[in-house]
């Protein structure tokens, strides 16, 4: 299955930077304003003519994804900026990234590139090779890869940079008061790299000396947290283990899924998904993203987009915020190895 | 008990027309809504077949990664494209088995919960599950439970050419019979719609054909006691069925007709001459015996005894043999070939002869007279004849009437045509009018008209009589032998 990913990779990479970037790249393409002169074509004598000037036109549309690579750095010029992101957010809203992106290229005067991706693990391995220079990403990944990854920024979620994980089931179903409760169910989690959606729980199992395929019945990836309320709500699943202030979140943006669920317990605090950027990005490169998140909250345009974010604002934060997802990691590893042991 | 042969064609033929529009359209309706059915089915197969094989092609990899989520995406696409729920489009649901046939994923979780039993759910999986498609099947499978509401189109999903589950699309066959009800509904309301047209156009159709009949049949209860005129008969004229019917019926009357009026005439004229030769026999034998009779009488008178009551008595015999003798006489018309011929004197005696009853009676007489050259007939027997006719004609009329005597010859024939005004003879009457001791009066013996028919029969003629109600007029037609 690993050797699968990077195949992946390399089908899916230039799309995004094609949707995002094409919109505006398309009238800078060069592209004579000539329409091919249509009543000519049926001239004999022009026909030669006229078949190079289509052919020209073939070529510049055969031109045309390259040329949009190429213009991508047009405006504003420079080399992008390549952002990684994870549905640690609602990051299925396009228009809304978009307006990010647009935002953060003109407080950065450098071009944005947004890289989404259907798993955090494949974020995790563009940013680490340097293909991306940040990335927000969730507080379990970032502590596996504490050593290479450094921290920029982690925003303030109702005044303070910590999150929790929702043990959800569906509101029809009023007798569960416990993770206990849903053994031999069906269960959804986020993401295996998600400390909300999978961790946190996977931890819980781990210290009563369980584990999610023994427990439930059967337990799948939705790969989003959003996702996980949907299958929690539509009743594929029992149970769901989901991002808190995800699920906040929804509850303002989409009513009517969240309805359809019921929060069963509530984790601890953790610290909240970090913004990081790879072992290789510029110092300046760092600081400049840094001033801009934390600048959001303070323009108008920028406390527009955090509303919608439904955060308070970035701020700095600190690598302790961490810990206790540091300390989960290492003990469901453990178990986990002393599990392939036996 | 009204009998269906017994209807009125008024009423049959908007009925046989309301019967073939509605065995038509019920044909016609039959085949065009299982066709409609049957291509909204295949339709139907052949849409859900291209959306299963898509569905089964893209569901491979998440299931051999084990992403029921994905899985669950890639079924549920179709859900979302809002045509997807017309009604005669969509699946009820979507789900896979997975290689063991327990429930992979469904569209429809909470009925059917990941790895349950298919068969626990849905007993009708038993069936299904029976038929599972092979892998290379091209043709998809198609299972209609008995009495299920469902028909469910099964895909294998394969991998290296491995079966690792199998797609499962259920869809409600209730548009099947919602259109089949519209379609039905449709014709129906077509085929009423069609047969409110055509019933006044049916019963406007059967009175058109069924008057001409009746008609006839009119015209043929009408034939007795008396045989009606052809031109009193009204009949549809044209050249079809019953047009011809109509001709044909005419022609048979005016056939029965002519032989009607020949019989009459034969058996008229062969009653005349029975009674003819009755008459005349009689007559003879009456006439010898009379003979000798009116011979002794005169034979005593000469020389027998002379005394008052014997001569009185035979005086009476006399009068009275006498009297017998002129009616025999009278009835028994002879011909007298030595006489001289007709001519203009005998006509000029006949108007002396008639002129009293004429003042008498003050009646305008006229009429012409042309007989120049004339020789042949026998002055007697005409003048006889004329006389009779002209005495008849007078007596008839009323007072200041008109009598009418024209004599002329025509195309080798004398004819004699008396008219007058007044007295009209029933038609009934004519047939017997020429017999003796027929009388149209009191006074006359009745045997003016019978010697007439006499003579004339003897001269070889013929006499007719026509009688409208304000005039009669006898017509004689004598040939002229040529010396």
């Amino acid at each position: 299955m690993n050797d699968r990913q990077p195949l992946r990779h390399s089908r899916h990479i230039l799309l995004p930077e094609i949707c995002i970037e094409g919109r505006r790249q398309l009238p800078d393409t060069g592209v004579p304003n000539k329409p091919a002169t249509g009543p000519n074509i049926a001239h004999a004598a022009n026909a030669a003519v006229n078949l190079a000037a289509l052919l020209r036109i073939l070529l510049l549309l055969l031109a045309l994804p390259f040329a949009t690579g190429l213009h991508a750095t047009e405006q504003p010029s420079g080399p992008p900026i390549r952002i990684g992101l994870t549905p640690v957010f609602l990051d299925d809203q396009a228009t809304f990234i978009n307006e990010w992106r647009d935002y953060l290229q003109h407080h950065l005067n450098q071009p944005v590139i947004f890289v989404q991706r259907g798993t955090y693990r494949e974020i995790v391995e563009l940013l680490s090779s340097g293909k991306l220079d940040f990335a927000w990403l969730c507080g379990y990944p970032y502590v596996r890869n504490k050593k290479i990854f450094r921290l920029v920024a982690v925003p303030l979620y109702q005044g303070k940079p910590l999150y929790q994980s929702y043990l959800i089931v569906p509101s029809s179903d009023k007798q569960t008061r416990s993770l206990d409760d849903l053994r031999g169910k069906n269960f959804a989690f986020s993401d295996p790299d998600s400390n909300s959606g999978h961790l946190y729980t996977e931890y819980l199992l781990a210290k009563q000396g369980s584990n999610p395929t023994s427990f439930f019945s059967k337990s799948f990836f939705t790969w989003s947290h959003r996702k996980v309320v949907e299958a929690v709500a539509i009743g594929l699943a029992q149970g769901g283990a989901v991002d808190g202030y995800v699920w906040d979140t929804l509850v303002l943006a989409h009513p009517e899924l969240t309805s359809k669920t019921r929060i069963v317990s509530k984790s601890p605090p953790f610290g909240h998904p970090p913004f990081v950027a790879s072992a290789v990005t510029p110092k300046q490169d760092i600081a400049a993203l840094q001033q801009a998140l934390l600048h959001m909250a303070q323009d108008k345009v920028g406390s527009r987009l955090m509303k919608k974010l439904n955060l308070d604002n970035f701020v700095y934060g600190d690598d302790h915020l961490f810990d206790g997802i540091e300390e989960m990691a290492r003990f469901v590893a453990n178990t986990r190895n002393s599990a392939s042991e036996k | 008990m009204l009998h269906l042969k017994n209807i009125s064609l008024k009423y049959k033929i908007p009925l046989r027309v309301t019967v073939l529009v509605s065995v038509t359209a019920f044909v016609l309706a039959s085949t065009l809504v299982y066709r409609g059915i049957e291509d909204l089915r295949n339709n139907m197969i052949a849409n859900a077949d291209r959306m299963g094989r898509v569905i089964a092609d893209t569901v491979v990899q998440p299931m051999l990664h084990d992403d029921v989520w994905r899985s669950l995406e890639i079924i549920n696409a179709p859900f979302r494209i809002p045509e997807y729920h017309a009604p005669d489009q969509g699946a009820e649901y979507i789900l896979i088995l997975n290689a063991a046939n327990k429930v992979y994923v469904a569209t429809q979780p909470e009925r059917f919960p990941l790895l349950s039993d298919p068969t626990a759910i849905e007993p009708r999986y038993a069936e299904i599950l029976k038929s599972l498609p092979d892998l290379h099947n091209p043709v998809p499978t198609i299972i209609e439970p008995h009495k299920s509401a469902n028909l469910f189109l099964l895909i294998p999903i394969q991998s290296d050419g491995l079966r690792i589950g199998t797609l499962v699309m259920s869809y409600p066959k209730s548009p099947f019979m919602s259109s089949f009800y519209s379609l039905t509904q449709g014709a129906i309301l077509t085929t009423l719609l069609v047969i409110i047209v055509l019933l006044p156009l049916g019963m406007y159709w059967g009175r058109k054909m069924a008057a001409p009949l009746l008609q006839l049949s009119d015209a043929m209860r009408n034939i007795t006691p008396a045989l009606p005129e052809p031109g009193e008969i009204m009949l549809e004229e044209s050249d079809d069925e019953i047009g011809q019917l109509g001709k044909a019926f005419k022609g048979m009357l005016t056939e029965l007709k002519e032989k009607e009026q020949l019989q009459q005439q034969v058996i008229s004229s062969n009653r005349l001459a029975a009674i003819g030769r009755l008459t005349a026999g009689i007559a003879h034998e009456i006439n010898n015996p009379l003979g000798g009779m009116l011979n002794a009488i005169s034979t005593y008178k000469k020389h027998g005894l002379q005394d008052t009551l014997t001569l009185k008595t035979l005086s009476i015999l006399e009068r009275g043999l006498i009297q017998i003798k002129e009616t025999v006489a009278a009835l028994l018309v002879e011909a007298k070939p030595k006489a001289r011929p007709f001519d203009q004197n005998d006509v000029e005696d006949i108007r002396t002869l008639i002129q009293p009853d004429v003042k008498a009676k003050q009646i305008n007489f006229t009429g012409e007279i042309d007989i120049a050259g004339i020789r042949s007939l026998p002055s007697t027997l005409v003048r006889q004849v004329i006389i009779n006719l002209l005495l008849n004609a007078v007596q008839a009329t009323q007072e200041h009437g008109q009598v009418i005597l024209d004599i002329y010859s025509e195309n080798g024939n004398l004819i004699i045509d008396v008219a007058n005004s007044g007295s009209y003879i029933p038609k009934e009457k004519v047939a017997y009018l020429f017999e003796p001791f027929i009388s149209q009066n009191e006074t006359g013996s009745g045997l003016g008209l019978w010697v007439i028919y006499q003579i004339v029969q003897q001269l070889g003629g013929h006499v007719s009589v026509q009688s409208e109600p304000d005039e009669t007029r006898f017509t004689v037609q004598l040939p002229l032998q040529k010396n």
